[in-house]
Parts: C-alpha cells; sequence; structure tokens
C-alpha cells in the first residue's frame, strides 16, 4: 500500500493548472460582480434534510453522508451548490423583488458526473430569483455565453431544450409515474426503438408526440417543425415560444433538442448545456427551477446556470506563463528597492537562496538582477 | 472526420451491407489487413474495429463519434453518454434463461428457491430476475455458458440464443426469454450536437438502409 496515493478520481492541482484555476474562477466572479450577482459562500456540509430538499434521487446518490457528532444527525457534504443557493435565497435574504446571486467552491460526488471527470469538481455558477419570465433566461443564457467567451473558449454551442413539452404531452395523455420514469429514460438516449415499445399502448395523440421528440433536435428550423409535429397544447405553445426567443439571440450557435431532459426532475422551463470541441461531456448547464424554494417555504421562479472550473481550464486554450526574474541574495537597500518596484508591477522575482544555485530555480527564470555602476538592471539570463 | 466503431465477426459482416447501401464501401478487409483503423470510399469516414464489449466505450468517450453495437452490450453498458437512435435490425438474436434437461426451472421459481446462474451479462441477469422477484448468486463467465449447468457450476444460463443449435447440442433449452437483440446504431451526444451537419446525413443513410434492408 502506498499511503501517498488519493482515492479514484480525485487529484492535486498542480502548478501551473492550479493558478489558471484560480485565475478564471478570479474572472468569472468578477464578471458576474459587475452584471450585479452577488456572492454567497454557503458551508461545505449541512443536514440531509435541507441539503437534499426538492432535488431528486439522483443528487441524493450522489452525496456523501456523514453523522454530525454534535446532534447525532444525519449531515451531507453538497454534492450541488445551486440547492443551498436557493435555500439562502428562500429563507434569509427574503427580499421581496428580483434576487441575483453567484458562488464558487469545490463539491464532492460519490460517483463522478461524466467520464474523465473528477469526484471533487470546482462549481461555479450564477442564479436569477424572483422573475418567472423569458427575460431572466436570456440573461442567464447571455452570462453563460459570456463566461465561456471570458476563459477564451472558442467554437462553443448552445442546446436549448424545455421539459415543459415532455411534461404536457404526459399530463394531457395521462401517463402515471412509473411510466413517465421509463419515457424520459428512452428519450434521454434518443432510443426509438424502446419509445415504440413503451408507447405501444397510449392513446395515438400522445403515442405520435412521443415518437416525434427524439426527431425534434438541430438548430431553429426544429421549432416549425415541432409546431407541425406537437399536439396544440397551450404549455408547449409557451415553451417553443420560450425557445424561439433563446435561439435567435446570443453569439454563439444555438441548437435545440426537444428530447434533451437532462435534470428533469427539478427542472421546470428551458434547460440549457453548452458544448465545446473536443469535450466528450457538456462544459456548462443549466436551466430553470422553480420548485426548488418551495421545499423551503418559499417558492420563488429560479434559473441558473453552473460549470465545472477543471473542465473550463482543461478545455481553454493555455496563456504561457510569464518567466520569472532571478534576483541574487543580498542585503544592498537598492536591490530591496528594485525587486520591491517589479513585484508591484506585476512580475515574477525570486531571490535565489544561498547554497542552491546548482539546482537552478522554480519558477522558470528567464532574466536576471544585476548591478550595473550602482543601479540594478534586468537583463536575459545567461549573459556575462 | 467521422469515426465508426465496430466489432469484427458477425456485427461486421451483417453491417457490411448497410454500409454498401448507404453508398460506402471498406478499402481495406480486417481480416487480412490485420489493421484496426479501416478506410473507406468516403474520405470523411474511417471504421473502427474494436471488441464488441468495448464499442460503447470509445463511443461514450467520443474516441469514435459513432458505433454499431448489440442491444446486449449496450444494456450491460448502461447507455450513458450515448444516443441509440436506430434499430439497425442485424445480429438479431434472442437473449435467454435456459436450463438442463430434467430440470424444473418453474418450480424452482414457484418455490422460492435460490438460483446459482451463470452468465457474461450480470447486469441484464440481475435485472431480470430483480424484476421477477427471485433470488440468484450470479456467476460470471466469460464464455461456453452452456458448459455449467452440465458440470455442476450452475442451475440455469442467461445467454444469447440465435438458432439453439448449440443449446440442444449440450442438452439445454431455454425456458424464458429476457428480450429479443438486434444490433443498435449509437451516437456520441456531444458530437451529435457539435458535428450534425456531418452526422445526420449520415444518420438518415443508415436508417433508409435498415428499412430497405429489413
Amino acid at each position: 500500500m502506498r499511503n501517498w496515493l488519493l482515492p479514484e478520481k480525485f487529484e492535486d492541482i498542480l502548478p501551473p493548472q492550479a493558478q489558471r484555476i484560480d485565475r478564471m474562477r478570479a474572472k468569472l466572479l468578477e464578471l458576474f460582480r459587475v452584471h450585479g450577482y452577488q456572492l454567497v459562500i454557503p458551508p461545505m456540509l449541512e443536514y440531509l434534510e435541507s441539503l437534499l430538499t426538492g432535488t431528486g434521487h439522483d443528487l441524493d446518490l450522489r452525496t456523501f453522508k456523514l453523522v454530525d457528532q454534535l446532534s447525532g444527525r444525519m449531515m451531507g457534504v453538497r454534492a450541488d451548490i445551486a440547492p443551498q443557493v436557493a435555500r439562502i435565497d428562500a429563507h434569509l435574504l427574503n427580499r421581496k423583488g428580483v434576487t441575483r446571486l453567484c458562488y464558487a467552491g469545490s463539491v464532492l460526488l460519490t460517483r463522478s458526473r461524466g467520464l474523465d471527470s473528477t469526484r471533487e469538481p470546482l462549481q461555479i455558477g450564477a442564479e436569477i430569483y424572483g422573475h418567472p419570465g423569458i427575460e431572466s433566461d436570456l440573461e442567464i443564457q447571455q452570462l453563460l455565453v459570456e463566461s465561456l467567451a471570458a476563459c477564451g473558449i472558442s467554437g462553443a454551442r448552445l442546446d436549448v431544450g424545455h421539459v415543459a413539452v415532455f411534461r404536457a404531452i404526459c399530463r394531457h395523455g395521462g401517463v402515471g409515474a412509473e411510466l413517465e420514469s421509463e419515457l424520459y429514460e428512452a428519450l434521454e438516449g434518443k432510443d426509438l426503438p424502446a419509445l415504440s415499445v413503451v408507447t405501444q399502448s397510449m392513446p395515438k395523440a400522445t403515442r405520435n408526440a412521443l415518437l416525434a421528440l427524439p426527431e425534434l433536435y438541430g438548430d431553429g428550423t426544429v421549432l416549425e417543425r415541432a409546431r407541425r409535429a406537437l399536439p396544440k397544447y397551450p404549455e408547449i405553445d409557451a415553451a417553443l415560444k420560450d425557445l424561439e426567443a433563446l435561439s435567435r439571440s446570443g453569439s454563439i450557435p444555438v441548437s435545440v433538442d426537444l428530447a434533451d431532459l437532462r435534470g428533469y426532475h427539478y427542472h421546470s422551463g428551458v434547460v440549457f448545456a453548452a458544448y465545446a470541441p473536443g469535450v466528450a461531456n457538456a462544459v456548462a448547464l443549466g436551466g430553470r427551477y422553480d420548485e426548488v424554494g418551495k421545499a423551503f417555504g418559499r417558492a420563488r421562479p429560479a434559473t441558473g446556470f453552473s460549470t465545472d472550473l477543471r473542465d473550463l481550464a482543461r478545455t481553454a486554450p493555455h496563456e504561457a506563463e510569464a518567466a520569472a526574474i532571478l534576483a541574487p541574495y543580498s542585503n544592498d537597500e537598492g536591490l530591496a528597492t528594485a525587486i520591491r518596484k517589479l513585484r508591484a508591477a506585476g512580475e515574477v522575482v525570486v531571490v535565489g537562496l544561498p547554497g542552491h544555485a546548482a539546482e537552478g530555480v522554480e519558477p522558470d527564470c528567464d532574466r536576471e538582477l544585476v548591478e550595473r555602476g550602482g543601479e540594478w538592471t534586468v537583463r536575459k539570463l545567461g549573459k556575462s | 472526420m467521422i469515426t465508426l466503431a465496430l466489432s469484427k465477426g458477425r456485427i461486421f459482416d451483417e453491417s457490411l451491407p448497410l454500409l454498401a447501401a448507404a453508398g460506402i464501401e471498406t478499402l481495406d478487409d480486417p481480416d487480412s489487413s490485420r489493421k484496426l483503423i479501416l478506410r473507406t470510399s468516403r474520405s470523411d469516414l474511417r471504421l473502427l474495429i474494436v471488441r464488441a464489449p468495448d464499442v460503447p466505450t470509445y463511443v461514450q468517450y467520443g474516441a469514435s463519434e459513432l458505433g454499431i453495437a448489440g442491444k446486449d452490450v449496450l444494456l450491460e453498458h448502461g447507455g450513458e453518454g450515448l444516443y441509440q437512435p436506430l434499430d439497425l435490425g442485424i445480429a438479431s438474436c434472442r437473449m435467454v434463461v435456459a436450463v438442463p434437461e430434467g430440470f424444473d426451472y418453474s418450480g424452482a421459481v414457484r418455490q422460492g428457491a435460490r438460483l446459482r446462474v451463470a452468465t457474461k451479462y450480470m447486469q441484464t441477469a440481475r435485472e431480470h430476475f430483480a424484476a421477477k422477484g427471485v433470488h440468484v448468486d450470479l456467476i460470471r463467465l466469460y464464455g461456453s455458458m452452456e458448459l455449467a449447468p452440465l458440470v455442476g457450476l450452475a442451475d440455469a444460463i442467461v445467454d444469447l440464443v440465435s438458432s439453439g443449435d448449440t443449446l440442444r447440442a449440450n442438452r439445454l433449452h431455454a425456458v424464458e426469454e429476457i428480450r429479443p437483440i438486434s444490433a443498435r446504431l449509437i451516437v456520441n451526444q456531444a458530437a451529435l450536437k457539435l458535428k450534425r451537419d456531418a452526422i445526420e446525413p449520415l444518420l438518415d443513410q443508415f436508417t433508409k438502409a435498415a428499412a430497405t434492408h429489413a
């Protein structure tokens, strides 16, 4: 047993990746701040009931649990920060109007979400509470697009869907809960053969609508096809209007997928997924979830998105780290002043400690401070 | 460039007519060339030859945008991260429970006996018996399942059957069909979003080819 090994899917983030992630985190939080989103820092642990209310079975299975030695109650380590922020909005802030909040922090997962992904994502996200209309969804969509751009991710595209479409078909067709979850699974995999088996005994209108869903993906023209293929329920009509607004806006390509039901169990309206070239999973997810606050005593409309900083840092192009300046070890006053000036200007200055010159210094230095006629100046390293 | 992963043997052989109907010819023969990446008549499509249970893994990770895999393999894999929009109707067979002649399967089930079941399809077998409410001890084997009941290793097996010849030759018979199996076209979810322009025409061609083939 090598006891320095980490558990599966946990990792140390090393230089220079850690620096990149931190810079990205600062950049995104600044972007959120100038859009009026206020930062909150919820705790790592909470009682299980408050952590999991209204979030669905999937999150329960992914949450690490432990017993609180003080109260004997069951606690969970957060596997998603968004429900915590919903709790903060519902109970602590208790504001009447629109609240914009953002957050960034580690979450733990018992089982990782994607394939290459970690069990400790660095979740960062933004949420709007208290506004039920498409305007707030559009704001979130725009913020998501700008976040990807701020991280330097190019070639990304956004996929939008709407859970109300599937929900309306099930409700009008009188589909029971058990059948609904079977349908959900088949739709998630666009599994047409399974779908045609499950829907066999359903009324024709419901069956045709369900069978049409997996084919209803692609660019904006899908909505026209959807209007013809789907029944004329008011919920579906409203959903398609919302999607039309979302698919028209934005500076990156937006496609529509009516069978994408990710987070169906707690989402209530539009859902977003952003994809970037070279990544097998979505890089950011979001959507509307109007019911989550209800479990905390105050149902508030809510919409938001979140993403994993590690994924973003891995996907984004790497900026070259600036090389450092090597300074000799000395008590010279002039040297100390020169170093202070350079550091204030953002340069990395490393003092070579005595006795270790042969081993080299980290981080890499490409310049050095030398004394020339009483003046300390910077010159290329290695020149004499 | 679009990559299609599939396995050698029955799936590859029965996929060739479908590929031909979609206007795709392979330029390399996997048996004689020993190549694992095969070129096709289309410069933007290549085939990847992998082991059958690995096909969903390649597609799930996005190493291959498309794949052809048996439903048996997909059930074991779970299908996370995959779309499986099309039943190709090839490599058809049945997933069954089989027991030796003379073994009273329905009697054993009725009585609530704990059965020992040998199989390669752990997930499928576990779900099937759990849905029936039957207690089973599963024994994982990698092949020649028919042997297990004959030497007293198991009471029953869960396996794929196409003609039934192997079962008969080993004096076993199918007592329960779990589900029909055939090969599916599978698609990586992110690839369908990011490379829809290249993938969608291929899907349409395969849909047409599968419809005429059936």
